[in-house]
This record gives C-alpha cells, sequence and structure tokens, in this order.
C-alpha cells in the first residue's frame, strides 16, 4: 500500500498543478465572485462527495450544514465583530455539532432510509432558520463584514478575499484528498463496498460512517462560512432543500466518488447558473438530470478518466 | 374551544390532500420499489391539464375530474416504459435522481410558460357557497373535496389489499419472476400501476384548482411534505399513508391552534422520531 | 504539500493586492470604502431594472417596469448630456441574496449607474446596502418598507412610488373614520409585512381604533384558511391583509370562499394594485378599500401615458410601481443632464432632491431629504361589476390625501440624515 502512493502521488499531482494553475490565472479574465461562489459550492460538493461516492451514503438535506454554518459566522461576524478566521471556524463547529446529531440519527439506517432521515432533518433545519429570530427568516442575516484576516489582510479588497477563498479550497480539498488516501479512507471503501464483511473483519462500521459524517458536515460548513462573507450576508436559499438539490446535481455531473468530479460539477452548474436565470435554469438542470442519470453515470471526469486512462 | 374545532376539521381537509398524494406515492414505492420526486409535478400537471381544458377547451370542472387524471396517467405510464424501465436493475436511488430531474423538467416547462402566479380556476357552480355549522363556516366545496378524496382512498385499499388484481401487483413485487412465470405480464403490469397512482395525483391536481388556483409551483412545496407522511405511514403501506394523511391533517391544525408557527415543522419533526424508533413506519413492514 | 499551496495561496493574495486598482472592471471591490472607482467604461449611462420576473411579484413590475424605464428613456430623447443610455435587467427572484448579488455584479462588471424598481422589501433592503458602499444611485419603486426612508435610509436612495406608511395612512385613516373602529390582521411574515403592520396600527390607534389580534403566514403561502378561520373568530370589524401580490390575491379569493364579507366584516388590502384586482376579477374584488398613488383612468394625462404602455404591453394596464419607474427615471435623466456626470451617486441624488419634479403621471412633487418622494396618494374602492364600463374600469375614487399629509414627516422618520 505504502509503495503504491508515490506513483499515484505523481499522476495525480499534475491534475492538481493544472487545476490550481486554471484557479490563480482565472480572476484575471472571469468575474472574480463568480469564481468564488464556485470555489465555494466546489468545497460543498466534495464534501457531498466524501459521503456518497466514499462511503455510498447519499444525504438530501446537506445544504443544512452549509447554511447553518453560514448564519452562525454570518451572526458571529456581525453581532459579535468575530474576526473572519473566528467567525468561519465558528460556523465550522456548530456544523460539525449539528452533523453529530443527524449522523447519530440518521446512521443507524440505510440506503432510502437514510436519505428520508436527512431529508427530514433538513427541512426542521430550514424552519428552525425561517422562524428564528436571530437568523430574521426572509430578510436573512444582511451586511455581514468581511473583516481583516488574521487583523492583517483586508478582505473587503477582492483580490485578497479571492487568495483567501482559494487558500480555504485548496485545505478542504487536501483535507479530503488525505482522508481518502489514509487507512481510514481504505476501511470507509470497504465498507462502501460490502459493509456486512467490513464488520466481520472486526470494525464497528457506525463509528466510521459517523467520523465520514461529522468531517462531511464540517467541510460542508467550512464552504458556508465562507461563502457567507464572500457574499456578505446569509439568507434562506442556503438551507433550502433545492440547495440539497443542486449539490446532488453538481456532483454527479462531475462524476459521483471522482476525486475532481465535484469541482468540475459545481464550476459547470455555476456556469450554467450565470448564463441562463430563472425558468430556463429548471428545465436544463431537470435535462441533465435524466440525462445523466440514464446514460452519463460517470459524469465529466468518469467519462474522461475513462477516456484517457487516468484516475481522476 | 370552537376555534379548536374548526382547525381540526380544516386540518381534516388538508388531511384529504396529504392522504391522497401520498397513496399514490406508498403504492409506486411499494409495489414498484420506486421513490417518485415527479409526483408533485404531476399533480400540477393534472391541474393545469383542468384549467387548459375550461381555458382552451370550454370543457368544465366535472369532465376535467376524469379527463385529466386519464391524461397525466398516459403521460406517467409512457414515462415509466421508456424511462424508468431502463433503471430497475440499479440502486433505487438512480430512480430518485430521474424522477426528481423530470420534476424539474415540468415545472421549469410551466414556469416559463405561466410565470409563477399561476392562473386561476374558478369554483364550479354546483359546489360554490357556505354551510354554517354553527362553531365554523365551512365552504361547500372543501367538503366535497373532503368526501370525494375519502372515497377514492378507500376504494383504492380496497382494490389493492382485497381484490384479485391487488394480490397479483403485491405478488409481483415480492417475487417477480415467479408471478412472471405464472403468465401474469409483470412489466405491464408495473407500467399500468404506475400510471394509475400518478392518475391519483392529477385528480387531486383537479381538485386542489378551484382553492388553490393553478401554478407550477404547487407541487413541489407539497411533495417534501408528501414523503414525510409516506415515511412515517410506512413506505410500502397503503392504509398507513392514507390513514397518516388524515391524521397529520388533523395534528398540523392542532399545531396551528397551540403554536401556529410551528406547524410546517411538526411533519418533519415526527418523521425523524418515528425514522429513529420504526424504521418501518406505523404501519409498514420491518425493511 | 499541503503547505506548499497554502504558501503559494496566500503570497498570491498578497501579491495581487498591488496590481488591483490598475486592473479593469473585473476587479473594482465594492467594499472599500474611500474614494468610488471611477467606472472604466465610461461615455454611456446604464440603467439597471432589477425585478421579479417570473414569481409572486411579477404582475406588479416585473416586465412592466422594463417597458415603463425605457419609454422614460424615449420620452427623454436617448441621451443625456451626450452619452447613450443603456437598459439592462435582471430577475431577483424575491430573494435577498441573488438581488445583492446581480447588484453588485452589475456594478463590477457592466458599469450600472442607476438601479430600479426592485418589489419585494428584503431585496431592497440587501440592495440598499450595496448601492450606498458603491456609491451609485438606487430608485426604489417596487419596495414598501418605510425603513428605507427610515432608519435604514441612505444619501444614495429615493423611495418614489408608495411606501407602507403613505398606505396605511391613506386607508386606515379613511375607514376608521367610516365606523371599522376593530381590525385583525393577516401579516406576511417578513420585512416589509411587519412594517406594514406596525405602521398601519399607530395609524388605527391615533385615530381611535383597536388591534384585536395579528396571524402572520410565511411568504408565498396557498392556503389561507386557518389563519382566515382566525380572522373571522375574532369578530373583528375589518380584516386586513398585510401582504401583497399573490399572496393577496390567495387570501382574498379563499376570504371570498369563506364568506368573510358575506358575513359581515370589511376586508382590506393594505397594498393592492391593479393588476391584482384585474386576477381577482370583479365578482370578487368588488367592494375592496384600497389606496394607490397611481391609477391609469385618473386624467387624460395619466390615460395617455397608459394607453401607451399598454400598447406595448399587451394591453395590461399599468400599476403604480410601473408608473414610478417611470417617473423616477426621467427625474434621473434630467438631473444627470445638468450635472454632465453620473458618476457620484450621492452628488446625483442629492440634486435629484434638490429639484422639483414634474411629469404627466404623478404631477409636480417634491423629495424629501431623507430620499421620500411626496405625491399625493387617493384612497380607492373597486367598482361592482354593475357600476364598471369596461375592461380595466376598476376603481372609484373615495378621497384624495394631499402630498403634504400623504406621507410620513422627515423629523417623525427616525433616518439619520434628518438633522434634528
Amino acid at each position: 500500500m505504502t509503495s503504491r502512493i508515490p506513483a499515484l502521488w505523481q499522476r495525480e499531482n499534475r491534475v492538481f498543478v493544472v487545476m490550481f494553475a486554471l484557479l490563480v490565472v482565472a480572476p484575471f479574465v472571469v468575474y472574480p465572485v463568480f469564481l468564488m461562489k464556485c470555489l465555494c459550492m466546489a468545497l460543498f460538493a466534495c464534501a457531498f462527495n466524501l459521503l456518497i461516492g466514499y462511503v455510498g451514503l447519499l444525504s438530501f438535506g446537506h445544504a443544512m450544514f452549509l447554511g447553518s454554518a453560514g448564519y452562525a459566522s454570518a451572526h458571529a461576524a456581525k453581532v459579535w465583530g468575530l474576526p473572519p478566521e473566528l467567525a468561519i471556524l465558528f460556523g465550522i463547529a456548530v456544523a460539525a455539532a449539528l452533523g453529530v446529531i443527524v449522523g447519530w440519527l440518521a446512521i443507524r439506517r440505510q440506503g432510502i432510509y437514510f436519505s428520508m432521515i436527512t431529508l427530514g432533518l433538513a427541512q426542521m433545519v430550514y424552519f428552525l432558520c425561517l422562524r428564528a429570530p436571530v437568523t430574521h427568516g426572509e430578510d436573512g442575516i444582511q451586511g455581514v463584514p468581511r473583516g481583516h484576516l488574521f487583523g492583517l489582510l483586508d478582505l473587503s479588497d477582492t483580490a485578497v478575499m479571492y487568495g483567501f477563498v482559494l487558500g480555504v479550497f485548496l485545505i478542504g480539498f487536501t483535507i479530503i484528498y488525505r482522508v481518502i488516501h489514509s487507512p481510514f479512507g481504505a476501511v470507509l471503501t470497504a465498507i462502501r463496498e460490502n459493509e456486512v464483511r467490513a464488520t466481520s473483519l472486526g470494525y464497528t462500521t457506525d463509528h466510521y460512517k459517523l467520523i465520514a459524517f461529522v468531517l462531511s458536515a464540517a467541510l460542508a460548513g467550512l464552504a458556508g462560512a465562507t461563502k457567507v462573507l464572500v457574499f456578505q450576508n446569509a439568507s434562506l436559499t442556503d438551507v433550502h432543500w433545492t440547495m440539497s438539490g443542486e449539490v446532488v446535481l453538481m456532483t454527479l455531473i462531475g462524476g459521483l466518488g471522482r476525486f475532481s468530479g465535484p469541482v468540475v460539477g459545481a464550476f459547470v452548474i455555476g456556469a450554467l447558473e450565470f448564463k441562463l436565470r430563472g425558468g430556463q435554469i429548471t428545465i436544463v438542470e431537470g435535462v441533465v438530470f435524466v440525462i445523466c442519470v440514464l446514460v452519463f453515470r460517470q459524469g465529466i471526469m468518469g467519462t474522461l478518466g475513462a477516456a484517457l486512462k487516468l484516475p481522476l | 374551544m370552537s376555534n379548536l374545532f374548526a382547525q381540526l376539521v380544516l386540518g381534516l381537509l388538508n388531511g384529504a390532500f396529504y392522504a391522497m398524494l401520498s397513496l399514490g406515492l406508498a403504492i409506486i414505492f411499494g409495489l414498484l420499489n420506486v421513490i417518485n420526486f415527479a409526483h408533485g409535478a404531476l399533480y400540477m400537471l393534472g391541474a393545469f391539464v383542468a384549467w387548459g381544458l375550461l381555458h382552451y377547451a370550454g370543457v368544465g370542472y366535472w369532465p376535467a375530474l376524469i379527463i385529466a387524471p386519464l391524461v397525466v396517467g398516459g403521460l406517467g405510464m409512457v414515462l415509466e416504459r421508456w424511462l424508468l424501465q431502463r433503471l430497475y436493475r440499479l440502486d433505487p436511488l438512480y430512480n430518485l435522481l430521474l424522477t426528481f430531474g423530470v420534476a424539474l423538467i415540468l415545472q421549469g416547462l410551466f414556469q416559463l410558460k405561466f410565470g409563477s402566479s399561476g392562473e386561476p380556476y374558478e369554483l364550479p357552480q354546483a359546489l360554490k357557497g357556505v354551510k354554517d355549522m354553527g362553531f365554523m363556516i365551512l365552504p361547500i366545496y372543501r367538503g366535497w373535496v373532503m368526501i370525494v378524496s375519502l372515497v377514492v382512498c378507500l376504494a383504492t385499499w380496497y382494490v389493492t389489499e382485497r381484490t384479485k388484481l391487488g394480490s397479483y401487483l403485491r405478488a409481483a413485487t415480492e417475487n417477480p419472476g415467479l408471478v412472471q412465470a405464472f403468465g401474469i405480464n409483470v412489466p405491464r403490469m408495473v407500467t399500468v400501476t404506475y400510471g394509475l397512482s400518478v392518475a391519483l395525483a392529477a385528480f387531486a391536481g383537479v381538485l386542489a384548482a378551484p382553492i388553490y388556483g393553478v401554478n407550477p409551483a404547487m407541487g413541489a412545496d407539497l411533495i417534501v411534505v408528501v414523503f414525510a407522511v409516506v415515511v412515517i405511514g410506512g413506505m410500502g403501506s397503503i392504509m398507513g399513508s392514507i390513514v397518516t394523511g388524515f391524521a397529520l391533517g388533523v395534528i398540523e391544525g392542532l399545531t396551528k391552534v397551540v403554536y401556529p408557527t410551528a406547524a410546517n415543522t411538526v411533519v418533519f419533526a415526527l418523521m425523524a422520531l418515528v425514522l429513529v424508533f420504526r424504521p418501518a413506519g406505523l404501519f409498514g413492514k420491518a425493511p | 504539500m499541503v503547505l506548499t499551496l497554502c504558501a503559494a495561496a496566500l503570497c498570491a493574495a498578497a501579491c495581487k493586492k498591488e496590481p488591483a486598482p490598475d486592473k479593469g472592471p473585473g476587479m473594482v471591490a465594492p467594499g472599500s470604502g474611500a474614494a468610488p472607482a471611477p467606472s472604466a467604461g465610461g461615455g454611456k449611462i446604464v440603467i439597471g431594472v432589477l425585478s421579479d420576473m417570473s414569481g409572486v411579484y411579477a404582475d406588479l413590475g416585473g416586465k412592466g417596469s422594463v417597458i415603463a424605464a425605457q419609454m422614460a428613456v424615449d420620452d427623454f430623447g436617448g441621451t443625456v448630456a451626450g452619452m447613450p443610455i443603456e437598459i439592462v435587467s435582471g430577475d431577483h427572484q424575491n430573494k435577498a441574496d441573488v438581488g445583492s448579488s446581480i447588484a453588485r455584479e452589475w456594478f463590477d462588471t457592466k458599469n450600472v449607474d442607476v438601479i430600479v424598481d426592485v418589489p419585494t422589501s428584503s431585496v431592497a433592503l440587501a440592495v440598499n446596502k450595496v448601492v450606498t458602499a458603491a456609491n451609485k444611485v438606487f430608485l426604489v419603486s417596487g419596495a414598501g418598507t418605510s425603513d428605507l426612508t427610515g432608519e435604514q435610509c441612505s444619501p444614495n436612495t429615493i423611495h418614489w412610488a408608495y411606501d407602507t406608511w403613505a398606505l396605511s395612512n391613506a386607508a386606515g385613516r379613511e375607514i376608521v373614520k367610516n365606523g371599522g373602529d376593530s381590525w385583525f390582521f393577516v401579516t406576511v411574515d417578513y420585512a416589509f409585512g411587519h412594517t406594514l403592520k406596525n405602521d398601519a396600527t399607530k395609524v388605527i390607534e391615533a385615530s381611535g381604533g383597536k388591534v384585536l389580534g395579528e396571524v402572520q403566514h410565511p411568504f408565498k403561502a396557498t392556503d389561507f384558511s386557518s389563519f382566515l378561520l382566525q380572522a373571522q373568530s375574532s369578530k373583528a370589524k375589518v380584516v386586513a391583509l398585510a401582504n401583497a401580490g399573490g399572496d393577496t390575491v390567495n387570501a382574498v379569493k379563499q376570504a371570498a370562499e369563506f364568506g368573510i364579507v358575506s358575513k359581515g366584516q370589511q376586508l382590506v388590502g393594505l397594498l393592492m394594485f391593479i393588476a391584482d384586482v384585474n386576477a381577482l376579477g370583479l365578482p370578487t374584488a368588488q367592494g375592496l378599500i384600497l389606496s394607490e398613488s397611481f391609477y391609469w383612468d385618473r386624467d387624460d394625462q395619466t390615460r395617455a401615458w397608459s394607453q401607451k404602455f399598454g400598447a406595448k404591453d399587451d394591453g395590461v394596464m399599468p400599476t403604480m410601481i410601473h408608473a414610478g419607474v417611470y417617473s423616477s427615471v426621467l427625474h434621473y435623466l434630467k438631473t444627470v443632464a445638468e450635472l454632465k456626470s453620473a458618476k457620484d451617486g450621492k452628488a446625483v441624488v442629492a440634486k435629484m432632491e434638490a429639484t422639483p419634479t414634474d411629469d404627466p403621471l404623478f404631477g409636480k412633487g417634491t423629495i424629501d431629504a431623507n430620499g421620500r418622494k411626496r405625491h399625493a396618494m387617493y384612497v380607492y374602492q373597486v367598482k361592482t361589476p354593475a357600476e364598471s364600463k369596461a375592461k380595466w374600469d376598476y376603481y372609484k375614487l373615495i378621497r384624495e390625501v394631499p402630498a403634504d399629509q400623504a406621507f410620513r414627516a422627515p423629523a417623525d422618520s427616525g433616518c439619520p440624515l434628518i438633522k434634528k
């Protein structure tokens, strides 16, 4: 196992370098705020993919982590005046705590029942956010200050903010990479392939699943907290079940279980949403869903990977 | 006190809708093992067909009650035959995603054509007016909806649980190969069943049109609640969906009196509870 | 590898900080405070019509607002101070995050100078912040919350067609005067609904009436049955709908279903537009009391303009939002022509406030220092089918409230810009 990693390392390194280079150059040609949104959604999709692609659990309520962390960090930054790094950490903490509760309730069941529990609990979180006075219902939390990162870097400068968001994305991405390519990750894959066998080998599968779930929730929270700082407001859109549907779409179109799939998917969907507005986007998303499920199940990166014979 | 009673009656009315919609979903899941996310959109389609019949062909409410379900049921059968059938051998989650996509397409198309504010639909003349029940004023139309829903729900339950056709369906779920070996055309039966369940949703849509108007988003708002109802009732159990649908309407009505702001959340709280302690639902069989 | 990548990213951030101000329109930072960044694409005026194009308020603003803006540009002559005028439009879908990000994007990439319309108060409040930070101009016709000229007032914003205070003042006072002294509110649960209900409560209590209770409903609700039931059992003389657009239409329809009016209670739509009356139809809407600042059939001038509007909009008559968009864009263009530049939002708005207004739709008017445009408000009652002679002949005038009484006095607004 250890001797194989450097070989994979080399090849996959190339993909990451290409990706990183593209992301550094992009803001000079493409509207940076759009890119930042895509980066946050890409991180969100990667966190989601950790669960579905590597553990085999389809969470239908992942927006609850994105949105609750968003509200938490918005509140921390605006009302408590915390600097951005602490506000984000607070957001992650809230998402992780929620992840523990939801995970503990949901992990007991498999397959479609698991998905339904996550959906139901996500709806509860939505209504909590709708009704709780601190979240201001339909108005959301507006005017969230971006502040100064570590007291030094002024995040209201778009360029600095972009660098920060890129850094956050890379940190999240790297964490997921390290988790997947670790012994822990190998157990997760074993659980996905055949849970009964994994149990018989002595692994307490529920614990592994719970840890993966909380990790996924925390990373989704990181994405949500960062997104709120980019747009300087937290709103109900981020906890609505359609957002959960969107992340499924992104991961599907990019390639379920492929490592860079969700990133590609997030950018594709982001670009589509940027170009099309209103009723058209719903139809296009629907068509994409149908086509992907029927004939394009490996998604973009999966098909590309098969064609180029690379483990993408 | 009379306010409470009135809210309970209103709750029963809402429950009738939940019951009718979740019935179709429960049948589709129980017998076909498909999570039909398109159910809400097909409900909306039923309402729009009724509106279209009135607007373009001058065909009124009463014929629409029959025609719209037939049209949408037919569409459902086509959907099943051409799209869903391809995915049966895969994980059922793929069918969920497929039907989700179909729902998005339908909703998007109608939103593009009609905008989100929707179209009004006139109450049928024979059912206009109110009846003073003492503790509340009950619009006659709503009373009609409740009665019709109850009748349709019970009729469906009867056919599925007590007739020969129903027993074929149930057998086909458990062991399609064996049933097919007995000479019954299982795929065709599955297609027809899907069509009929979807027709139920369309029927609910026609019933809803005069009260809620006809608008493209009407299904999306309802579908998540209906899922919760089906899960609580037991995902394959027809009686479970009916009972839970009505019960939920009543519980929601009660919540609106005591703690109105939580009324929308109560169904999901219940669902979470049920899934933790009885994952098969209140009436379902163990998974 | 992790450390290298992170260090590289942060370096990139620090390095990018220098070249940023030299870059083109793509890198303008709206939150930078200090002096406004010069619009690199200069030489034309861009008007952004931000509205609800497909949702519950689409018929109140929507594409009609784009038509109204275009009519103002055409009537002004198509150019101002030698610069061509361009109109862009966007759909905020009634979501504050979508609205504010469209506004931000417009300022960053399309050099939009002024945003008009914006129904849905929560979106307007969010856009208000973005506009103020970018030092552009915001002319609100769609949203109603009086907070826009109150606590959230801005030197970059003028609130045009109507607001919650004016609506409650006109209709509320009239109804209490005529005996409707006990009220029950059905309120939509967001900024607009709450402000409307609060403003109305003040007027009712000042006129000697009482508010018996309130029930709040979620935005975009379809089923009002349980809320209307509570309204009925409260036995209030007046059931007031503190909501708008599709919500109001649904509520009125269902109120008719439950026989609220036929059983003796008066129904008031605190914010109703002619588009809503059209959607309801006269048989359901007759007798409703409402207040608007514009009616297409009020006098010859409004009739002439409205016919022109209707010709472009499938025969649909304009709402007061459409009229507000026309009037505000016209006044804006006149001001920019005098200033010869639209770059400094605060300067443009200050000049707009200093100049009295005059247009065929609202007549002569003034603008207060807190950004509140003043004109007369009118209380109307919806005609019965027998009284109506033609399609769109829906209103009969009950009372006119003159401009100086129709809107809240600046001193009472709570706006920090007003020096006491």
